[in-house]
C-alpha cells in the first residue's frame, strides 16, 4: 500500500503547471499571444534549450511525486522518510552506499584504510568499494576494457532508442499534416519545416545518448564518484534538480499575485495608492537583500523550534525551509516587476479606450481585468522567464553563506558548500563541485538562451528596460 | 533642484524608519534580549544576574516597541526601538553588543571594502564597454554570434566557480600571489589582484551582453543612418556618436550603485579574507550582533537612498530634457 | 629628526615594494610572490600564526577562551603555572617565591593540627609570596612625571586629538609588581560591570566574595545615578574582601571556604593574574572608550610578551616586553623530552623569540594551503586535508605521509581534555528516567552508536572512543580493563569489541519495543534528536545518525538549530537526545564529573549536568570524592561513580578528541599540550631556514598566464582581418 505524500512545494508545483496549461489554452485563442509562441516554436536555438528544459522539468516533476514508503521490512527502518517516484525509478543510485569518498568510476576507494586481511593481520590500503566494479574480478586490468564496454552498450542502445522515437515522431507528423513520411523526412533534412526539427532531434539524440550512457556506467559503478558518507555524487545532483526548478519559478510565481495587484493598483489608481504602494516598495528595496534573508531564515528556523511538533517530519521540515525560502526571495524581487507593471498600467490608462470605458462608466475592476491585465501579461511572462537562471544561481550562493535550503536537502548549493573542503584534499575531490556545477550550468544556460528567445519574441521593446 | 533635493531627503525618513522598524521586528522574533546576552556572555558558567546586568548596560532592559507601563509619549519613546533608532539618525551607531564602537570599525573597513569594489567597477566598465563595442561593431558576423554565445555561457557559471577556481590555479598552483589576506596601505597591491580579476571576468558575460543591447538600440536611431548616409566612416560613427550616446544609460546606471559599493562583496570577501564591510555584515549576523546588523542595514538602505537620488540629479545632467518635478 | 628620515626611507622602501608588486617583478625584495608578509629582518626571531576568530576579551576578569588565552596568557601571569614539560601536569610558581602554602583551619579560624577530618577544615588559608622587582610592560598608564602626576589620567579632548590606538601616547612608564595588584584584580571580579564569569565558583568558595558583589552593585547603582554616566570610574581599592588580604608590599593571603585543592588550578587561570589599579583609572576615560580604547581591548601585564599591534580584523602582532622578569628554559622534563629535543634550549632566558605575528583566518582551505606554502609555522589539521598529511601504521599508529616527511613537516598528537558526548534528557517520558525499560533502551542505542565509524569518518581517526567521562591523562580515568565500559563492550584479548546490533536488539526487546516498533502505536519508534550543526558536514552527520538509529528499527528525527536556540531547549529541558561537549577548566575528573551531579542539573539551576542526571549515590560519592587529594582511595570511588554511570547510561560517552598539530622545521619546542597555555615564551624559529624553504616552496609559475593572454590576443585575428576586410570594401 502508497501512501501519497503532498508537501507543500509539492502543492505549488503542479497548481504551477496547472496555471501554465491555463495560460496555454487562453494564449492559443488569443491571437497576440499566439503569435509570439509560433515565433518562438521557429527558433533553432529556442526549441534545444526548451528540449534541454524539458528533461530537468521530466526529472524535477518526478521527483515531486511524493509517498511515504512501507516500513520495517526485515527489521530496517527506512532512513528516508518520504521517497518520491523519481527515487524508486533511480533506487540503485539511491541505494548503493559506500564507505566514504571514491572517485568517478573508481572501483577503489579514495582514502586507505585499515583493512583486516584473511590471516588477521592489518594492512593500510585502498579498500574495494562494495557496488563499483564489484563484478570484475582483477579489476586493474579489466577496468578499461569494462568501461569501454559499457559505453558502447549504452551508445548503441541510446541510438537505437533515439531512432525509434525519432521515426515514431516524424511519422506522427506526417500523418497529421498528411503527407507521407518520406516527404516529411525529406522536408526536415531540407530543414523546410516550420518547426526546427533538426536542431529538436539532434538535442534530444545527445541527451538520449549521454542518458542511456550514463545509465549503463551507473548500474555498475558510481559515474560521478560518491561523497564523503558514499552517497552517489549522480543522484545527488539530479536531486538537486528540483530544488533549483522550485527556487526558479515559485519564488516568482509565489510573490505574482502581490506584485500584479500591488503594480496595477499603483499606476491605476495614482495618488495616495500610488504613495503607500511606492513607499512599500522602496522600503522593501532598501534593505540589503542578504541580511533581509539571513533574519527571515533565523526566524524561520526559530518558529519551527518553537512548534515542534508540526514538524515531526525531517522531509516536512526542508520543504517548509525551502517554500519560506522562496517566499522570501520574492519579497526582495518583487518589486521589480511591480515597478515595470506600475510604468505599463501608467500608460496603458491613458489610452482612449480606457479613458472612453471610464466615462462610461464602467467599474474600476473590470476595466483593469479586461482591458489593463491582459495588456501587462507578457511583461509577467517575461519577467518569470529572466528571474529563473539568476535565482538558481541565488540559491547556490545563498547556500554557501548558510543562509539558503535547509542542509539536509538536495541542493547544488549544498553540495558546493560541501566541497569546499574538499578542495583543499590532496588529491583534490572535485567531483562534487564539478557535478554541482555542471548540472547547474546547463541548466541556467538553457534558461538564459530560452529566455532570450521569448523575451525577443514577445517585446522586442523591453530589451532596453533589461 | 535645490528644493527638489531637500524634498527627496525629507522623503528618505519615512523610508528610513520603515526599514528600522523591519530589521527591528524580525531581529526581535528572532533573539529575544536573553539570547543576546548569553551569546555574548560566553557558554560557560552564565547566572541569570549577569544576563540581567548585560541587559541594562546595553539598553536592551526595555520594552521593544510599546511600554505600556510609561505614561503619554513615553509608551512609545521609552522603548528599545525609540532610543536606538534615533541615534542612528544622527549616524551615531553607539557601541556593538561586544562593546566596540561601531562608527569606528566601519570606518576602518570601509577601505578595503572600496579597494576591492572601485577596481572592479572602473576595470569591469572598461573592459566590457571595449568588447561591446567590438561586438557592435562586427555586428551581424560570426564574431558578433560567439562573442553573444560566449557572454551567456560565462554568465551561466556560478560566481562561486570563478572564486573557487580562480584561488585555486592562480593561488595554490600557480604561487603567483597570496591565497588570501590583506595588508594595510600599498602593501594591499599583492592580495587585491586576484579578487579583482576574478570579480572583472565574472561580470564580463552579463556586463558585455547589456552594453551591447544598449549599442545596438542606439545604431538603430535615425541620426546614426543620417550619419551614415553622409559618409563617415563606420568607426567615427561608433566611437564619435553611438558611443558618446549610449554613455548617458550605462553612467546612470553606475551612478546608482556607486554608494552601494561601500558594501562590500560577502563572498568575495569571506573567500580572500579581506577585513571589509562585506565579511563584517555576515561575521555579525553569525554572532549576532543585532547592533551591528541594524547598523548596516541602516547604512545599506541610507546608501541606496543617495545611489535613487544621483542617479535622479545625473539624469537631469545629461539630458537637460528630463526637468525634475 | 633621525627618527624623521628612517620614516622617510621606510616610506620609500614600501612603496618601492608595492611597484614591484604592481609589475610582478620576481623575488624583488628576496620574499616569494605569494608571500602573505612583507619583507623583515632576518636576525628578528618571528614566529607565524594564525587566529580563526577576532578575540572577543582581553580583560583577564573575563576571558575565559581558548582563542582568548592564546593571546591573554602570554600577557598576563597569574601566581602559578603548570610546567611545560612534565606530566602529568604538575603546577609551578611563575611569579611567586615558591608554591602557595596550604593552612586548614578550624570554624574559630585557629589552625588545625594533629588528627582532625576534611569535615573538621572549616576554611583554608593560602599564603602567596610573589618575586620581589617584577616590573610591568611600558605603558601610558604607568607614565609620569618627576612630581608623581600621571600623564594621561586626565585626557581632555585637546590631548586625545590624534589618538588612534594606544601606540599613539608618546610616553610610557612601569612599575613593580606588588601583591596589592594581585588582590585587586580579585576584588575586580566581583564587580559587576566587569562580567567575570566565574563568580559563582569564587563566590562560593572564597570568603566574604559574595558580599562583596552585593556592595559593590549598590555602590555602582548609586553612582550611576549621582553622576548620571554609563560608566563612572568607581576606585575599588577601599573596599574590602573579607577572605583576601595583602600582608605585606610581596606577600597576600587567600581564604576560602572548606577544603578545595582544586583551588591552586584557578590560580594558575589568568583570572587570578595581577592588574594594576592605574589602568581602570586610565581605561575609565570616557574618550579612549569612544576610541575602542580600553582595558578590554588593550592589556597590560607582566608576562614575556606585550600586544603591539592590535588589529582584530587583520592581525594581531605580540611583542618582547623589554622589562620581562625573566624565566629560564626548564631543565627536567619527563622522559624521552630529551630525545626528542625539548631540551636543548635548556636554562636558556626566556622568551626565545621576538615578536609573533597572528593573522586572521577564517576558512580552512587558505589557512592550510599557507600552511604547506609555509606562511605558518604550525597547523592545526583539518578533518578534511587529514588523509593528505597523515597516515596509519600497521597497527594504527600514526605518521606522517611520505609528502609531509619530505619536507621536514613534523607531527603532534595527544588527546585533549575534552569530550564530545550524545547525552538522554533523563527528565524525558521515552529515553530518560530510572526505569528498567529506559536504561536498557539507551543501553541498547549506545551499542548501536558506531562511534568508531563516527570517529573514522567525521574526525578522521583524530579522536578516541570514551568509555567515561574521564578523558585520559586525568586521574581517575582508569587502566586496563577497568576502562573498558562493559556495557557496550565486550573483552576480547584484553581489547574491548563493541557488542553486536544482535545483543542491542536482545536489549531493546527486553525494554518493549521489539524490533523497534513502539507497542503503543505499532509504527517504530519515534526519537527526536537535537543538534546545531550548520557546518557543510552536517547533512552527512545527520544522515549518519540516521543510519545508526535505523539499525535497531528506531526512527530518528533529527531537529537542526541554531547555537542560541539549542541551548534554550537544553535550559528548559525540551530535548530528548542531544550532541554536546565539555572542555576541562583544570586536569582534575571533579571537573568531568560533575556535569552529571544531581545538584548541578541544567534545568534546575541551570548547571552544566545537561542530561539533568540524578542520582543519590552518585551525588554522595561526588561530595567525598571532590576534597579529596589523589589518592587510590579516591581512584576507588571514583571507580564507583563510573559503574553508576556506564549502568544507567544518561551519556553515550562519544568520545575524546586528539588535537593532532603539525609544525614545520624550522619550528622547535613543540610540546603537546592543552593545559599550557602560556607557550609561546618557550617556542624557536630558525628564520633563515624557513626564508630558503618558502622560496624553494613557491616558484612562481607564469607560463599559463602568458599562453593565455596569447590565446586572448591570438583571438583577436579574425577580428582584425575582418576589420581590414571592411576598410578595403568600404574603400572601394
Amino acid at each position: 500500500m502508497i501512501e501519497p505524500v503532498i508537501l507543500w512545494t509539492d502543492a505549488l508545483i503542479f497548481l504551477l503547471v496547472l496555471l501554465i496549461a491555463g495560460f496555454a489554452l487562453y494564449a492559443r485563442r488569443k491571437e497576440h499571444l499566439r503569435a509570439p509562441w509560433q515565433e518562438i516554436a521557429r527558433s533553432r536555438v529556442g526549441m534545444g534549450a526548451l528540449v534541454v528544459l524539458s528533461v530537468y522539468v521530466a526529472i524535477g516533476l518526478l521527483d515531486s511525486l511524493h509517498y511515504r514508503p512501507q516500513v520495517a521490512q526485515e527489521g530496517q527502518a527506512e532512513t528516508a522518510e518520504v521517497l518520491s517516484l523519481f527515487d524508486k525509478l533511480v533506487t540503485p543510485l539511491r541505494v548503493r552506499q559506500e564507505k566514504t569518498y571514491s572517485a568517478p568510476l573508481a572501483t577503489h576507494q579514495y582514502a586507505k584504510e585499515n583493512i583486516e586481511l584473511a590471516d588477521g593481520s592489518m594492512v593500510r590500503d585502498y579498500p574495494r568499494l562494495k557496488h563499483a566494479g564489484a563484478h570484475l574480478e582483477n579489476p586493474q586490468e579489466e577496468w578499461l576494457q569494462d568501461i569501454l564496454w559499457l559505453i558502447a552498450k549504452g551508445l548503441v542502445e541510446g541510438l537505437i532508442f533515439w531512432l525509434l522515437c525519432s521515426a515514431l515522431l516524424i511519422y506522427w507528423s506526417a500523418r497529421r499534416s498528411d503527407g507521407s513520411f518520406r516527404q516529411k523526412f525529406a522536408a526536415i533534412r531540407r530543414s523546410d519545416t516550420t518547426l526546427p526539427w533538426k536542431s529538436l532531434l539532434f538535442t534530444s539524440g545527445v541527451l538520449t545518448l549521454v542518458g542511456f550512457v550514463a545509465a549503463e556506467l551507473s548500474l555498475h559503478y558510481h559515474l560521478l564518484g560518491t561523497d564523503k558518507v558514499g552517497e552517489d555524487v549522480l543522484y545527488q545532483a539530479l536531486k538537486s534538480i528540483r530544488t533549483g526548478l522550485v527556487i526558479g519559478t515559485l519564488t516568482t510565481m509565489v510573490m505574482l499575485p502581490a506584485a500584479i495587484l500591488l503594480g496595477i493598483m499603483a499606476g491605476y489608481f495614482r495618488g495616495w495608492v500610488d504613495d503607500v504602494i511606492q513607499y512599500t516598495y522602496t522600503t522593501l528595496n532598501s534593505i540589503p537583500g542578504v541580511l533581509l534573508i539571513a533574519a527571515a531564515i533565523l526566524m524561520m528556523q526559530i518558529y519551527m523550534s518553537n512548534h515542534e511538533e508540526e514538524f515531526t517530519s525531517l522531509t516536512q521540515r526542508a520543504d517548509l525551509r525551502l517554500l519560506f525560502l522562496c517566499m522570501i526571495l520574492g519579497v526582495t524581487s518583487w518589486t521589480g516587476l511591480c515597478r515595470l507593471l506600475r510604468g505599463e498600467t501608467f500608460k496603458l490608462r491613458e489610452l482612449e479606450y480606457v479613458q472612453a470605458s471610464l466615462a462610461f462608466g464602467v467599474g474600476h475592476f473590470k476595466i483593469i481585468g479586461r482591458h489593463i491585465l491582459p495588456n501587462v501579461l507578457h511583461i509577467v511572462l517575461i519577467t518569470l522567464v529572466l528571474d529563473f537562471s539568476g535565482l538558481v544561481l541565488a540559491e547556490a550562493v545563498l547556500s554557501y553563506v548558510n543562509i539558503g535550503v535547509d542542509p539536509t536537502m538536495n541542493s547544488w548549493g549544498n553540495m558546493i558548500n560541501g566541497a569546499r573542503l574538499e578542495m583543499a584534499r590532496e588529491p583534490i575531490v572535485w567531483w562534487s563541485l564539478a557535478a554541482a556545477l555542471v548540472f547547474m550550468f546547463t541548466l541556467v544556460l538553457a534558461a538564459n538562451l530560452f529566455s532570450d528567445v521569448v523575451r525577443d519574441a514577445f517585446d522586442p521593446r523591453l530589451r532596453t528596460t533589461r | 533642484m535645490m528644493a527638489y533635493i531637500v524634498r527627496r531627503i525629507l522623503y528618505a525618513i519615512p523610508i528610513l524608519i520603515g526599514v528600522n522598524l523591519i530589521t527591528f521586528t524580525l531581529f526581535f522574533i528572532v533573539n529575544s534580549p536573553d539570547d543576546m546576552a548569553r551569546m555574548h556572555l560566553g557558554v560557560k558558567r552564565v547566572t541569570p544576574e549577569a544576563i540581567e546586568q548585560w541587559k541594562v548596560e546595553h539598553g536592551y532592559n526595555k520594552p521593544t516597541l510599546y511600554n505600556a507601563s510609561a505614561q503619554g509619549f513615553s509608551r512609545f519613546t521609552d522603548t528599545i526601538f525609540f532610543e536606538k533608532s534615533v541615534k542612528l539618525f544622527q549616524f551615531d551607531f553607539g557601541s556593538s553588543d561586544s562593546g566596540r564602537d561601531i562608527g569606528y570599525d566601519i570606518s576602518q573597513r570601509m577601505w578595503p571594502s572600496l579597494a576591492i569594489a572601485l577596481p572592479v567597477l572602473l576595470v569591469g566598465l572598461a573592459v566590457n564597454i571595449t568588447f561591446a563595442l567590438l561586438i557592435a561593431f562586427f555586428r551581424a558576423t560570426y564574431i558578433d554570434f560567439w562573442g553573444v554565445v560566449i557572454c551567456v555561457v560565462m554568465m551561466s557559471i556560478s560566481a562561486l566557480f570563478y572564486i573557487i577556481g580562480g584561488q585555486y590555479l592562480v593561488g595554490k598552483l600557480l604561487h603567483l600571489v597570496p591565497i588570501s589576506g590583506y595588508d594595510t596601505s600599498l602593501g594591499a597591491v599583492k592580495f587585491l589582484i586576484l579578487p579583482v580579476i576574478i570579480g572583472v571576468i565574472g561580470g564580463i558575460g552579463a556586463g558585455t551582453r547589456w552594453y551591447r543591447t544598449l549599442f545596438l538600440e542606439e545604431i538603430n536611431r535615425d541620426y546614426v543612418r543620417t550619419a551614415r548616409a553622409k559618409g563617415l566612416s563606420e568607426q567615427w560613427v561608433l566611437f564619435g556618436h553611438v558611443f558618446k550616446n549610449a554613455l548617458i544609460p550605462i553612467l546612470t546606471g553606475v551612478v546608482a550603485v556607486l554608494p552601494l559599493l561601500f558594501m562590500g562583496s560577502l563572498i568575495t570577501e569571506s573567500f580572500f579574507g579581506i577585513p571589509g564591510l562585506g565579511s563584517y555584515t555576515i561575521d555579525a549576523i553569525n554572532n549576532q550582533d543585532f547592533a551591528i546588523v541594524r547598523s548596516m542595514v541602516f547604512l545599506g538602505s541610507v546608501l541606496y537612498i543617495i545611489g535613487l537620488i544621483m542617479t535622479d540629479i545625473s539624469y537631469t545632467i545629461v539630458d537637460p530634457r528630463v526637468r525634475l518635478s | 629628526m633621525a627618527v624623521f628620515l628612517e620614516m622617510r626611507l621606510e616610506i620609500n622602501r614600501s612603496v618601492l615594494l608595492s611597484l614591484c608588486a604592481l609589475l610582478l617583478m620576481p623575488g624583488c625584495d628576496g620574499t616569494p610572490w605569494n608571500s602573505p608578509y612583507s619583507k623583515e629582518s632576518e636576525e628578528q626571531q618571528i614566529l607565524y600564526s594564525s587566529f580563526s576568530e577576532r578575540p572577543k576579551h582581553l580583560d583577564p576578569a573575563r576571558s575565559y577562551n581558548e582563542n582568548e588565552a592564546l593571546f591573554i596568557q602570554q600577557i598576563y601571569e597569574p601566581p602559578l603555572q603548570y610546567h611545560f614539560l612534565k606530566r602529568p601536569y604538575e603546577l609551578i610558581p611563575l611569579t611567586t617565591v615558591e608554591m602557595p602554602r596550604v593552612t586548614y583551619l578550624d570554624r574559630d579560624g585557629n589552625p588545625l593540627s594533629g588528627d582532625y577530618s576534611v569535615t573538621d577544615i572549616a576554611f583554608s588559608d593560602y599564603l602567596i609570596r610573589i618575586q620581589p622587582g617584577i616590573q610591568y610592560q611600558p605603558h601610558p598608564l604607568f607614565s609620569r612625571d618627576a612630581g608623581g602626576t600621571y600623564h594621561y589620567h586626565q585626557l581632555s579632548e585637546d590631548m586625545l586629538d590624534g589618538i588612534h590606538t594606544l601606540a599613539d601616547f608618546t610616553q610610557t612608564g612601569t612599575r613593580e609588581l606588588t601583591a596589592a595588584d594581585y588582590v585587586y584584580q580579585i576584588k575586580r571580579m566581583a564587580f559587576p560591570r566587569f562580567h567575570c564569569p566565574i563568580t559563582s565558583v569564587l563566590g562560593e568558595y572564597i570568603v566574604g566574595f559574595e558580599n562583596l558583589i552585593d556592595e559593590f552593585e549598590e555602590v555602582d547603582a548609586k553612582l550611576k545615578q549621582e553622576t548620571g554616566e554609563e560608566r563612572p570610574y568607581l576606585d575599588l581599592r577601599p573596599y574590602q574582601l573579607e577572605g583576601v588580604e595583602v600582608l605585606d608590599r610581596y606577600t597576600y593571603r587567600i581564604r576560602i571556604n572548606g577544603k578545595y585543592p582544586q583551588f591552586l588550578y584557578w590560580m594558575a587561570m589568568p583570572f587570578f593574574a595581577p592588574m594594576p589599579w592605574e589602568a581602570d583609572r586610565f581605561y575609565a576615560q570616557a574618550g579612549l572608550w569612544k576610541r575602542n580604547i580600553k582595558l578590554d581591548w588593550y592589556p597590560v601585564g607582566t608576562g614575556p610578551f606585550m600586544l603591539s599591534e592590535n588589529n582584530p580584523n587583520l592581525r594581531m602582532v605580540l611583542e618582547r616586553n623589554p622589562y620581562f622578569h625573566g624565566e629560564a628554559y626548564p631543565t627536567e622534563g619527563e622522559a624521552g623530552d630529551a630525545e626528542q629535543g625539548f631540551l636543548k634550549d635548556a636554562g636558556a632566558p626566556l622568551p626565545l623569540i621576538d615578536r609573533a605575528v597572528y593573522s586572521l583566518e577564517k576558512e580552512n582551505i587558505p589557512y592550510w594551503n599557507k600552511f604547506l606554502q609555509g606562511y605558518y609555522d604550525a597547523s592545526g589539521i583539518s578533518s578534511d586535508s587529514f588523509d593528505q598529511a597523515v597516515q596509519f601504521g600497521g597497527q594504527g599508529e600514526v605518521s606522517l605521509t611520505e609528502g609531509m616527511r619530505e619536507r621536514g613537516i613534523q607531527l603532534n598528537a595527544t588527546v585533549k581534555p575534552t569530550i564530545s558526548y550524545f547525552g538522554f534528557n533523563m527528565r524525558d517520558p521515552v529515553v530518560g528516567g530510572d526505569s528498567k525499560r529506559a536504561r536498557l533502551l539507551r543501553r541498547a542505542i549506545s551499542i548501536a552508536s558506531d562511534y568508531e565509524e563516527y570517529i573514522s569518518i567525521f574526525a578522521n581517526g583524530r579522536g578516541l572512543v570514551a568509555h567515561s567521562p574521564i578523558p585520559p591523562g586525568i586521574f581517575g580515568h582508569g587502566e586496563g580493563e577497568a576502562e573498558i565500559n562493559p556495557y557496550v563492550y565486550r573483552i576480547e584479548k584484553g581489547k574491548a569489541v563493541r557488542r553486536s546490533i544482535d545483543e542491542a536488539k536482545a536489549l531493546l526487546e527486553q525494554a518493549g519495543y521489539a524490533d523497534g516498533k513502539d507497542p503503543q502505536t505499532g509504527k517504530p519508534l519515534l526519537l527526536y534528536f537535537d543538534v546545531y550543526a550548520t557546518g557543510p558536514d552536517s547533512r552527512a552527520v545527520m544522515n549518519w545518525w540516521r543510519k545508526q538509529f535505523s539499525k535497531l528499527g528506531i526512527q530518528l528525527v533529527v531537529r537542526n538549530t541554531d547555537y542560541n536556540r539549542f541551548q534554550e531547549k537544553m535550559r528548559k529541558g525540551t530535548s530528548q537526545m542531544y550532541i554536546w561537549g565539555w572542555n576541562a577548566d583544570y586536569p582534575d575528573p571533579e571537573n568531568f564529573l560533575f556535569l552529571l551531579y544531581g545538584p548541578n542539573s541544567k534545568v534546575d539551576v541551570e548547571g552544566e549536568n545537561s542530561s539533568n542526571y540524578a542520582n543519590a549515590e552518585y551525588d554522595q560519592l561526588f561530595n567525598r570524592m571532590k576534597h579529596m587529594d589523589n589518592t587510590p582511595e579516591r581512584q576507588a570511588i571514583i571507580d564507583r561513580m563510573v559503574e553508576i554511570l556506564r549502568r544507567d547510561a544518561p551519556w553515550i560517552w562519544g568520545y575524546f578528541p586528539k588535537a593532532f598539530t603539525l609544525h614545520h622545521e624550522w619550528l622547535h619546542n613543540v610540546k603537546p599540550t592543552l593545559m599550557v597555555r602560556n607557550k609561546l615564551k618557550y617556542r624557536r624559529v630558525d628564520p633563515q631556514l624557513r626564508n630558503t624553504r618558502q622560496l624553494e616552496w613557491n616558484p612562481p609559475i607564469v607560463w599559463p598566464v602568458v599562453l593565455i593572454l596569447a590565446l586572448v590576443l591570438l583571438s583577436l585575428i579574425p577580428a582584425v582581418r575582418m576589420f581590414r576586410h571592411r576598410e578595403r570594401s568600404a574603400a572601394r
